[in-house]
């Protein structure tokens, strides 16, 4: 998990940033940081806030770019759906996209095993606490920190490294390829929704990979003319 | 502009809401919902997908447009990047070199 600390505090101090050069004041910054807690959706919903959007644009847009959780928390089910609920939910709560990530190194079986838990909440704890601290040094030296020097491209390509660590099988390399072409192909869509056409986009084409290669495996031996 | 305060807190608490539905979507129930293997199996390369799908277009796309100049400090930064981790694979090492083109690139030439 400690790996990926310097890409972590680079967004959270940016985020932290981001917020209060807003004009969402110290308070309300730091309010943010810690309920809402889901980066992408804190910056997107800047612009409109600032704007003076209606609250319920705000929300839709924060639903939009946080839809990919819901996603990834029917994997989470296999490996914390042991939990009482109310732990389910707060922990549910706490695991952010590259928690799932570095969650998938460690288990690739995508079964449930024991100690998967504990492993979930040690991950979720070490973001928080990484994100957290360096939103809030974000937030409190605003002045401080010149946004353009774009320091925003320093968690994109900390990003770039951990999206090249899971390139790991074809399956990831082609899942990748996809992904990238649909979320450039399809950004004129509001509200992020580029990320969720290429989550499935990638996933689609995965589903019909496996397919494929099973049906493929099926019709060799009843060829009965093997090269 | 400085928002008023009661509006921006109930602004936040709804995206936090927000946030908790999502994750928590599929987590609430008792039962576990019943996903089919094979779709369970494609599923795990979703946040893999996610994360693509975050860098590719801060890295391919200025202002709402596929990048059509080579003047721009991403590209560089992004191919000083892939060529570190191809070296030294991590994520602090890519991280570096990539900021070490483009600070140069953007604060002295203004890419």
């Amino acid at each position: 998990m400690l790996v990926f600390g310097p890409g972590i505090a680079a967004w959270g101090l940016v985020t932290g940033v981001a917020m209060t050069q807003s004009g969402l004041g110290v308070g309300l910054s730091m309010l943010m940081s810690i309920t809402v807690y889901a980066g992408s959706a804190q910056l997107a919903s800047l612009p409109l806030i600032a704007s003076g959007a209606p609250m319920w644009v705000i929300w839709a847009s924060a639903l939009c770019v946080n839809l990919r959780f819901a996603i990834f928390s029917a994997q989470w089910r296999t490996h914390i759906g042991h939990l009482p609920r109310a732990r389910r939910l707060v922990l549910g709560f706490l695991l952010a996209d590259l928690n799932l990530v570095v969650f998938q190194k460690a288990w690739p079986g995508g079964r449930h095993e024991t100690g998967q838990a504990r492993y979930a909440a040690g991950g979720a704890a070490s973001v928080w606490l990484i994100w957290q601290g360096t939103s809030f040094a974000g937030i409190l030296l605003s002045s401080l920190v010149p946004l353009e020097w774009g320091l925003g491209f320093a968690g994109t390509l900390s990003m770039l490294g951990i999206a090249y660590s899971l390139l790991v099988d074809r399956g990831a390399w082609v899942a990748a390829v996809v992904a990238a072409a649909a979320a450039v192909a399809a950004y004129a869509l509001p509200l992020k929704l580029n990320i969720l056409v290429a989550i499935a986009a990638a996933v689609t084409v995965g589903l019909v990979m496996t397919q494929a290669g099973r049906a493929a495996r099926r019709m060799r031996p009843g060829e009965g003319s093997s090269p | 502009m400085t928002t008023a305060p009661l509006y921006g807190i109930a602004t936040i608490l709804g995206m936090a809401a927000v946030t908790v539905l999502a994750r928590s979507f599929f987590l609430y129930a008792k039962r576990e919902p019943r996903i089919p293997d094979a779709l369970q199996r494609a599923l795990q390369v979703a946040p893999l997908a996610a994360i693509v799908a975050v860098v590719a277009p801060e890295i391919f796309i200025s202002h709402g447009h596929l990048i059509d100049t080579w003047r721009d400090a991403r590209v560089p930064a992004a191919i000083a990047s892939t060529l570190f981790y191809a070296w030294r694979p991590g994520v602090l090492g890519p991280l570096l070199a990539g900021l070490a083109v483009y600070l140069p690139l953007r604060l002295a030439l203004g890419w």
